[in-house]
């Protein structure tokens, strides 16, 4: 840790560099990227399609193993899965041929822990899944899908919350519900959450910050405090505050994309940027 | 540090159509599906195609020898029952054995081959082989070194069988959901376990498929090679009754076989729609 800095963040992502070796040649997904995000934060990480977000997510979750850079949990490096930090994938990622009950044991299965009864129970009437344990993935709807996929999450007690894309399949009208649930249980839990998305919008309602990606490779490019207290009702999303930052946000991401960029000079600078040290 | 880019949409785990042939879609059109209406109707047009061949023959005066009239084939099927029972036996014993022998090994070497690519793409073109290689022709060879008894039967079962059950199962097990199992190593879970939790419950609707197409080749390889030689199992009583032209006997020993070729395909529907409806 930097002398100056007083508190250890809960999640230190330290000049993170992800390499992806394909058939293609070596693809550079994250450049040196570092972002700390602090214990009941809830951080955004927007950006351009294929700059590395979900890749530095898995990197977080231990899933991924950096090329070079380290990822700290409470200052300790983390070198695999991590029990405390939980994980909510793109499409709920349920497994279809267990009931709804055995999908949210699955986690105790694997670890071999008997699954905590009552706070399972809690987190199903707190996501409105009461009396649907017996139903298979393929009966429920995509927004139940998903909250069920956050209970499952949710189940171990993670202090952290690692979110990628969660609603990304939703319609926008179960979205800004799924939002509202995200924010309640933060208000209920406090989990420190990470939550990836393409929709601006949603970074906003949610986040106490969110961080702008560059376009491949990613890094960090823009960070926002977002100011508005808890719990945030949907009229602020109307406010002018909200719509400029929107724009600023936007103008980020899409600038950048618009840039026009000949192959030669891109490939010219993922050299340059693998040369340096 | 062999990290795959995380892609989602191009991994969906649902694309069952890999085996048109084979695929389970052929269970839910199966039996077990129709209303009080179809059975009906079914039933129905069995009557009308077995009355109408009754009728035909004696119409026609067909000797018994070239054709025998359902009603005598039914005649026939009670009143030599007791003799052609134990025979069933000897092929149930035949195709049981050897099925389980070529089941296991297949699903052993499945799931094993399957985890190694490089090595799969070696052993591919000689497991077609055996898929391909009717097992049947091997029996006269199999009856010179082992004899008339059950040896060479089992082990043409086996054969058949095994193939069948392992070019399947193969199939289901690299089915690969790097999604789930991303999940199941996010609460880190070993090797193991994500083999008996993600890869074997994807893999199963293939498995089962496979197993019934063993079966059911087990089945064809069993008669097959009791007609070649040997003095027992339902193969040998087709040779011997139509060497003797008592053709009702010969039909109703048809019967029974048809009869065996439908119960193993409902015992892996009923299997199937227990343990894997959750992909249709």
């Amino acid at each position: 840790m930097n002398a100056g800095e007083t508190t250890t963040p809960k999640l230190g992502v330290q000049a993170a560099t992800k390499i992806y070796h394909t058939a293609s040649g070596d693809l550079l997904a994250l450049d040196r990227c570092s972002l700390d995000v602090r214990a009941n934060e809830i951080v955004s990480i927007v950006g351009p399609s294929g700059c590395g977000k979900t890749t530095l997510l898995w990197s977080m979750s231990g899933l991924h193993r950096l090329t070079s850079g380290e990822i700290r949990l409470d200052g300790v490096k983390i070198t695999g899965p991590h029990p405390d930090i939980g994980i909510v994938f793109q499409e709920a990622n349920l497994l279809p041929w267990r009931n709804l009950d055995a999908n949210i044991r699955f986690p105790f299965e694997i670890k071999g822990e008997k699954p905590d009864r009552a706070w399972i129970a809690h987190l199903l009437n707190r996501v409105g899944l009461d009396g649907f344990g017996g139903k298979f993935p393929r009966e429920l709807s995509g927004g139940m899908q998903q909250r069920a996929a956050i209970v499952r999450a949710l189940a171990l007690k993670p202090s952290v919350l690692l979110m990628d894309e969660p609603f990304g399949a939703l319609d926008s009208f179960t979205r800004e519900e799924m939002n509202r649930l995200v924010e309640e249980i933060w208000l209920d839990t406090k989990t420190t959450i990470v939550f990836i998305t393409h929709s601006i919008e949603e970074a906003i309602f949610l986040s106490d910050r969110v961080v702008v990606l560059s376009a491949r490779p990613g890094k960090v490019a823009k960070e926002y405090r977002v100011p508005f207290a808890r719990p945030r009702s949907l009229e602020i999303m109307a406010t002018k505050e909200v719509f400029d930052l929107t724009n600023r946000i936007k103008m980020d991401i899409v600038g950048e994309r618009a840039r026009p960029k000949a192959p030669e000079q891109e490939r010219a600078s993922a050299e340059i940027v693998r040369i340096r040290p | 540090m062999s990290d795959a880019i995380p892609e989602f949409s191009k991994s969906k785990s649902g694309d069952g159509q890999e085996v048109s042939l084979t695929n389970l879609s052929a269970f839910a059109s199966g039996p077990g599906v129709k209303s009080g209406k179809e059975v009906a109707a079914i039933i129905a047009v069995a009557v009308v195609i077995i009355g109408g061949i009754e009728l035909a023959l004696r119409l026609f005066h067909v000797p018994l020898y070239i054709m025998p009239p359902p009603s005598s084939i039914a005649y026939a099927l009670f009143d030599e029952f007791p003799l052609i029972a134990p025979h069933l036996g000897y092929t149930l014993v035949e195709l049981v054995s050897g099925f389980a022998i070529g089941a296991v090994v297949g699903l052993v070497l499945a799931a094993v081959i399957t985890q190694f690519p490089f090595a799969e793409k070696i052993v591919a073109p000689y497991i077609l082989l055996l898929v391909t290689t009717p097992m049947l022709a091997l029996v006269p060879l199999l009856i010179l070194r082992f004899g008339f008894g059950y040896t060479p039967r089992i082990i043409a079962v086996a054969l058949a069988a095994g193939p069948m059950v392992m070019i399947n199962a193969a199939t289901g097990f690299r089915r690969v959901d790097s999604a789930k199992i991303a999940l199941a190593r996010s609460y880190g879970a070993s090797t193991l376990q994500i083999f008996w939790k993600i890869r074997a419950p994807m893999a199963l609707p293939m498995i089962l498929v496979g197993l019934m197409i063993g079966a059911i080749f087990g089945l064809l390889t069993a008669v097959g090679a009791e007609m070649v030689g040997g003095g027992f199992g339902l193969g040998n009583r087709l040779t011997t009754y139509s060497s003797m032209i008592q053709m009702p006997q010969f039909f109703a020993v048809v019967l029974i076989l048809s009869t065996l070729g439908i119960l193993i395909y409902v015992l892996f529907f009923l299997i199937g729609k227990k343990w894997a409806s959750w992909e249709a």
